[in-house]
C-alpha cells in the first residue's frame, strides 16, 4: 500500500498545524494528477502469483480464455518480487511457508498491493490446525480478500476490479507543508 | 480373493515368526519389531513384493504397546498386497530402517518420524520433512492438541 | 524489517562440502515448481546433488480428519490431488464402504468410473499444459486450459463446483446426472479431439521439444520400482503396471482399454504416455455412456445413506436417522482397510483405521506424489540445470497430495 502523507502536518514541537488554505485551481490540478496516476497504476498491474494450493487451478483458468485477466491489464505475471506490484497469495499458507511469504512481501517495492485469493489465504479456510497460518493478514497487510474455495474466476475478476477502484481512489500528495 | 496361492506360501513360510490373517483382500502379518527387517527382506527377495508402498503408525494411547507401525508392500508380478504390522512401546519407539532394501522408504520413514516420533534405526537422515526445523512435538499423536500452533513468523498488530 | 528470518529447513549439504560447486536454491515460491517445493541443487556444469524439501503445504490433513465424521471429511479428501478431485473422493468412499461391507449400486459404479476417467483427463491436461508452458509453449497451455475449462464448467453443472467437488458419498453419490449432461459430454469429447490434434501437431515432432525432453530424466523399470514410482512414470519405463488392469476395481473389469507404455522412461515418454492415456480415457467414457445402467445412485442402507427429505419431515424414524448421521456420523465397524485406486499420478491408497465410532481413528493417504519426491534426485542428478524444469513438470507433483 502506498503511504499517503496527511495534509494536516505536525510542527516540530508536536502540535498539529492547520493546513494552509489552497486555491481551487491547485486542488483541481492535484485531483486530476491523482486520477491520472491512479488510472495508470490500476490498468498496469503486474501480479506476483504466490501459488501454493488448489486455487492455482482457478488462477490458471482466470489468466486464460474465456475469463482473461489481460483485459484488465493484470495478465503478465512477474516472477520476481522486485518487478511486480500485486502479490496474489493463491492458496493455503502454512507456518512453514510463512517466512517465505514475508520475505517476498518485504522484497517488493512500493507501491504494492496484496490480494488474498481464496478462503485459505483469507482466514485459513477449513484447515484450523497446527500447520496452517490462519489468514495471511496475520503477517502482511491485505488490500482485497477474494472468498471462495476455490473462488470462481468471475469472483477473482470482481476482486481485481475492486482493487482497481481502490488504487484509483488513492491520493498521492507531492506538495506538503514543508515543500 | 486374488492369488491366494501366494498368500498361503507366505503364511506357511512365516508361520513361526508371524501371525497371519487376511483382511479385505490383503494378507496381514503381525511380527515382533526385531524380526521386521528379516521379514521385509524375505518378502522382497523370495516372494517378489518389490514395491514398497507405505509405512505409517497408529497411536493407541490407552494400549500398551502404544504404537503400531504398519507397512504395505505390493508385488508387481502377483498383483497382491501384504500388510506387516509391528508394535512398539512409547518408551522406545524404534524399528529398523528399510532404506537398505527400498529407496522409497527414505521419505516415508521421515514422515512417520515427524508425525509420530517413531525412530528408524539406521536411517541417517531423519530431518523433519512435513514439519519445519524448530517444531516441537509430534502432531499426529493423540496427546497433541490440533490447534496448538507454533508460528515461525511473529504476528502483526 | 528484520530480514534474518530462520530458514524452516536444514539442507543436506553445505556449500563447503562440494568442490567447485554452486549451490542454487530453487525456492518454494517459484513459477515452475507447481506449488510449493524447494529443490537445493549443487551444480557444476551438471547437477551433482539434489536435496528436495517438501512440506510447505502440509495442512494437517490427517489430524483434521480425526476430528470430523466420516462424511464431513470428504471435502478435505477432495483437496489432496486437487487436479483430479473426484478420484480422491471415490477412493476414500470405497475404502469406507469396504470397511462397512457395503456394495454400491451398478449405476453408481459406472458413474464413478466415468467421472474418474473424466478427472484423469482434467489432471493430465493440467500437467501437460503446465509442463509445456514452462518449456515456452504458451499456445499449447492456452489450448489445453481452454478445453479443461469446458470440462470444469460441465462438472460444475453436475456437482456444483468447478475444482473441488465433494461429490462422492459413502454408499453412493450426492445426486444423479442432470438432464442434457450426457449430450454436452459428447460435444466436449468431440471438441477435445480437435484441440489435442493441434497439440500433437505442435509438439510431437517439434525439434526443440524433442531436444529438451528426449533422454532427459530417464529411468529403468527396476530403478523406478526401487524408488517407488507408480503411474505414468513407471509406465513410461516400459512396464505395463496399471491397477485398473492388474487389480480391477469399480467397472474397469468390464471395459476394453489399453495401457500405454513408453520406451526410455524419459520426459518425452511421460508426455506421450499421458496424451495416450487421455485418449484411452475418452474411449472408456464412450463405452460407459453406451452401457450406463438405470437405477438408484445410493445404496439403500440406513447406516450411511441419508433418507429422503420428504420422509425426514414426516416420519420420526427418518428424522432420527438423519440426525444421527449428521451429528454422530456413520458408525463404521472397528478395523482397518487399505484401498488403492489408480490416480493420474500413480497408486493413491487410503489406509483407514476405525475404532467403531462415527469419527475415524486414523485416515492415512498413500500419496504417489510424496513417494515420487523421494525418487526425484535420481531423475535430476547428472543432468543440466535447465533440465530440472521439464523433468519436474513431467513428474507432476501436486502439492496438496505430496504434503497433505
Amino acid at each position: 500500500m502506498s503511504k499517503t502523507v496527511p495534509i494536516r502536518s505536525v510542527a516540530a514541537d508536536g502540535k498539529a498545524v492547520a493546513a494552509r488554505p489552497r486555491s481551487a485551481a491547485f486542488e483541481y490540478l492535484t485531483t486530476k494528477k491523482d486520477e491520472l496516476v491512479g488510472w495508470g497504476r490500476k490498468f498496469s498491474i503486474f501480479p506476483y502469483p504466490f501459488v501454493t494450493a488448489c486455487c492455482a487451478m482457478e488462477f490458471m483458468a482466470v489468466s486464460s480464455t474465456p475469463y482473461d485477466t489481460d483485459r484488465f491489464g493484470a495478465a503478465l505475471p512477474r516472477f520476481s518480487p522486485r518487478q511486480s506490484d500485486l502479490l496474489m497469495v493463491v492458496g493455503t499458507v502454512t507456518h512453514k511457508q510463512a517466512p517465505i511469504l514475508l520475505k517476498v512481501y518485504e522484497q517488493m517495492c512500493e507501491p504494492k498491493w496484496v490480494m488474498a485469493f481464496g478462503a485459505c489465504a483469507t482466514s485459513g479456510g477449513f484447515y484450523q490446525n497446527y500447520a496452517t497460518l490462519l489468514g495471511i493478514d496475520r503477517i502482511i497487510p491485505v488490500d482485497v480478500y477474494v472468498p471462495g474455495c476455490p473462488p470462481r474466476p468471475e469472483t477473482v475478476i470482481d476482486g481485481i476490479m475492486l482493487l482497481q477502484d481502490k488504487i484509483a481512489r488513492e491520493r498521492h500528495p507531492i506538495v506538503t507543508e514543508r515543500f | 480373493m486374488p492369488n491366494s496361492a501366494v498368500f498361503e506360501q507366505v503364511t506357511a513360510d512365516f508361520a513361526t515368526l508371524a501371525q497371519a490373517r487376511t483382511s479385505f483382500g490383503i494378507l496381514e502379518l503381525a511380527v515382533p519389531a526385531a524380526a521386521l527387517l528379516a521379514v521385509a527382506r524375505k518378502l522382497k527377495d523370495a516372494f517378489g513384493f518389490d514395491l514398497f508402498l507405505d509405512v505409517t503408525a497408529v497411536d493407541w494411547p490407552k494400549r500398551t504397546p502404544r504404537f503400531t507401525v504398519v507397512y504395505h508392500f505390493y508385488s508387481t508380478t502377483h498383483h497382491v498386497r501384504v500388510r506387516v504390522k509391528t508394535e512398539v512401546p512409547e518408551a522406545d519407539p524404534a524399528v529398523d530402517t528399510l532404506t537398505g532394501l527400498f529407496g522409497s522408504a527414505g521419505f516415508m520413514e521421515r514422515e512417520c518420524h515427524d508425525m509420530y516420533g517413531i525412530v528408524f534405526r539406521g536411517n541417517a537422515d531423519l530431518r523433519p520433512i512435513l514439519l519445519y526445523e524448530g517444531f516441537e512435538g509430534h502432531p499426529l499423536r493423540k496427546d497433541y492438541a490440533k490447534e496448538h500452533e507454533q508460528p515461525l513468523v511473529p504476528y502483526r498488530e | 524489517m528484520d530480514m534474518m528470518l530462520k530458514s524452516p529447513v536444514r539442507s543436506a549439504f553445505a556449500a563447503a562440502e562440494e568442490e567447485g560447486a554452486v549451490i542454487v536454491n530453487i525456492g518454494p515460491s517459484h513459477p515452475a515448481t507447481h506449488g510449493t517445493l524447494q529443490v537445493i541443487a549443487a551444480l557444476g556444469e551438471r547437477v551433482k546433488r539434489i536435496d528436495v524439501h517438501c512440506g510447505y503445504l502440509h495442512r494437517g490433513f490427517e489430524k483434521e480428519c480425526e476430528s470430523h465424521t466420516w462424511h464431513n471429511l470428504i471435502p478435505y479428501v477432495d483437496r489432496l490431488n486437487y487436479c483430479s478431485a473426484l478420484i480422491n473422493d471415490f477412493a476414500y468412499c470405497e475404502a469406507v464402504e469396504t470397511l462397512m461391507e457395503i456394495t454400491i449400486t451398478p449405476r453408481c459404479r459406472y458413474l464413478r468410473t466415468l467421472l474418474s476417467e473424466y478427472s484423469r483427463i482434467c489432471d493430465h491436461l493440467t500437467c501437460v499444459a503446465a509442463s509445456l508452458m514452462e518449456l515456452g509453449a504458451m499456445t499449447a497451455f492456452l489450448y489445453l486450459v481452454m478445453i479443461r475449462d469446458y470440462m470444469y464448467e460441465h462438472l460444475a453443472a453436475l456437482t456444483g463446483a468447478r475444482v473441488t467437488y465433494s461429490y462422492g458419498r459413502i454408499g453412493g453419490l450426492a445426486h444423479d446426472l442432470p438432464e442434457g449432461w450426457l449430450a454436452r459430454l459428447d460435444e466436449i469429447l468431440t471438441q477435445y479431439t480437435e484441440f489435442t490434434d493441434r497439440i500433437h501437431g505442435l509438439m510431437d515432432r517439434n525439434r526443440i521439444f524433442i531436444d529438451r525432453t528426449r533422454n532427459v530424466g530417464a529411468l529403468t523399470t527396476a530403478e523406478a520400482i526401487h524408488w517407488g514410482f507408480t503411474g505414468p512414470i513407471l509406465r513410461s519405463t516400459g512396464a505395463p503396471r496399471d491397477l485398473r488392469k492388474d487389480a480391477p476395481y469399480l467397472a474397469y473389469g468390464e471395459l476394453d482399454f489399453e495401457v500405454p507404455v513408453g520406451i526410455n522412461g524419459d520426459n518425452y515418454d511421460r508426455y506421450y504416455c499421458r496424451m495416450r492415456e487421455m485418449d484411452e480415457s475418452i474411449y472408456m467414457i464412450r463405452q460407459i455412456v453406451e452401457r450406463l445402467p438405470d437405477g438408484p445412485i445410493c445404496v439403500d442402507d440406513r447406516r450411511c445413506t441419508f433418507p429422503d427429505k420428504k420422509l425426514v419431515y414426516r416420519e420420526i424414524e427418518s428424522l432420527i436417522n438423519h440426525f444421527k448421521l449428521v451429528m454422530d456420523g456413520p458408525q463404521v465397524p472397528a478395523g482397518d482397510v487399505y484401498v488403492a485406486h489408480e490416480a493420474p499420478n500413480g497408486e493413491l491408497g487410503f489406509y483407514l483405521v476405525s475404532d467403531g465410532t462415527g469419527t475415524p481413528h486414523k485416515v492415512h493417504v498413500r500419496s504417489p506424489s510424496f513417494v515420487h519426491m523421494g525418487g526425484l534426485p535420481r531423475l535430476l542428478e547428472g543432468y543440466q540445470l535447465a533440465d530440472i524444469i521439464p523433468t519436474f513438470g513431467s513428474v507432476n507433483m501436486i502439492g496438496g497430495e505430496c504434503d497433505r
